[in-house]
């Protein structure tokens, strides 16, 4: 159980996870085009008012997000669950949190990031400076590795439940108030010039909080549900 | 070592007893002298598991596969080692070039079994690993489990069939629904 292997472990499993993702481009597409798609329906619902654009456009891109990264963590331990693989992992030799941490970070390269990458573009509909668009990318970036790792614990905990995505559902986004709410405060502060540091600053804390607590939850779950 | 019972008497469970992937609700399981409940990872760096699920991903090729189950399991091989080990159960040639998916259960099966040409576990725990085979595949890996078993290895399997592999102690445990 040295750091090598640990870390070949760790690589092993996000090559495998992104491997995946490649053959089923169809799975990463949706999360990209419901976040585009959602964002996309406020300001034609709203119309065009830029004022009220401007005030609710950090709010709706931050919601349309955390939806869309909730589409995909369903199936961030369904699929190994149902095919044996989880079995394989919870008798891996190496830190099963390692193991949970790759799983995650594959979970934010083809949910989060693209969401991030994205969210510039989208901003414009709603009328943001490009002051705003900088801090909406960067409290997304460091928010949306939060919203995988708390998802990952609630993903473990569904497994092998009926209509297991609805619970997720019920039980992630209580837990994503706080930063939804540090996140959107972040660009709406920017924008009105207070400075969005205070609101980043609390992002990466609890970024470095979840990623202090919850791959040990994630483990946790995904031994009692393999049992 | 093998386990033979009916359908539904209990190998499975004995045999994820057995991984510690299920927790006994009485009593102790002790690898030379030390609780596995307590050896974990330990315990888990000695032991290979095959289920009776193939724990292979359908979109993946058997070689990705391969590597990937490896890289779980801590030991992770090369790309040679792995086509190698997929020739030694006849999965050579194209084969590892296509999905999963797109393969015979038969050849499913292989392609988990590989695993066993690919590390050097003392302990072998295999839930029904005949399932499946031809009865080409099922020599090859009854000479896997001699050589094994020659080199000192440890084999517990469920089965339903007679194993014939010469070792020095060779047991049966029948288990009764």
């Amino acid at each position: 159980m040295n750091r090598s292997g640990m870390l070949a472990a760790l690589r092993g499993i996000v090559w495998r996870d992104l491997l995946l993702a490649l053959r089923r481009r169809s799975d990463v597409a949706t999360t990209v085009f419901f976040f585009a798609i959602v964002t996309s329906l406020f300001p034609l619902g709203v119309g065009p008012e830029p004022v009220v654009l401007r005030t609710i456009g950090p709010g709706v891109l931050w919601v349309a997000a955390l939806l869309s990264c909730m589409l995909s963590l369903g199936r961030l331990f369904a699929a190994d669950y149902l095919d044996g693989v989880l079995e394989q992992m919870v008798l891996t030799p190496e830190p099963l949190v390692m193991l949970v941490i790759g799983k995650a970070f594959a979970h934010w390269i083809v949910a989060g990031l693209p969401v991030v990458l994205l969210s510039p573009l989208l901003g414009l509909q709603f009328g943001l400076g490009s002051d705003s668009l900088g801090v909406m990318a960067l409290s997304l970036l460091l928010g949306t590795p939060t919203l995988s790792l708390i998802g990952s614990i609630a993903a473990a905990l569904t497994l092998g439940v009926r209509g297991s995505s609805l619970l997720i559902a019920l039980l992630v986004l209580p837990l994503f108030i706080p930063v939804l709410i540090f996140g959107a405060g972040a660009v709406t502060s920017s924008a009105s010039g207070i400075g969005a540091e205070a609101h980043l600053s609390l992002l990466g804390a609890s970024l470095v909080f979840a990623l202090a607590f919850a791959p040990w939850a994630t483990a946790a779950a995904l031994r009692i549900a393999v049992e | 070592m093998s386990v033979m019972g009916e359908n539904g008497c209990g190998k499975t469970t004995l045999l994820r007893l057995l991984c510690g992937l299920t927790a006994p609700e009485h009593g102790r399981i002790y690898w030379q002298g030390r609780d596995i409940s307590q050896l974990k990872e330990l315990y888990f760096a000695q032991l290979t598991y095959i289920g009776h699920r193939n724990a292979l991903k359908d979109d993946l090729t058997p070689a990705e596969n391969l590597r990937a189950s490896t890289h779980i399991a801590g030991s992770g091989i090369s790309f040679t080692a792995a086509r190698s080990a997929l020739d030694a159960v006849g999965l050579g040639g194209n084969s590892h070039l296509l999905a999963t998916r797109l393969l015979s259960e038969g050849q499913k099966r292989r392609a988990a079994l590989a695993r066993l040409w690919c590390c050097e576990r003392p302990l072998w725990v295999l839930d029904e690993p005949f399932t499946a085979l031809d009865a080409y595949a099922a020599q090859i890996l009854r000479e896997r489990l001699q050589e094994h078993v020659k080199n000192g290895g440890l084999v517990v399997l469920a089965t339903h069939q007679e194993v014939d592999v010469e070792a020095k102690s060779v047991g049966q445990l029948r288990l009764a629904g």
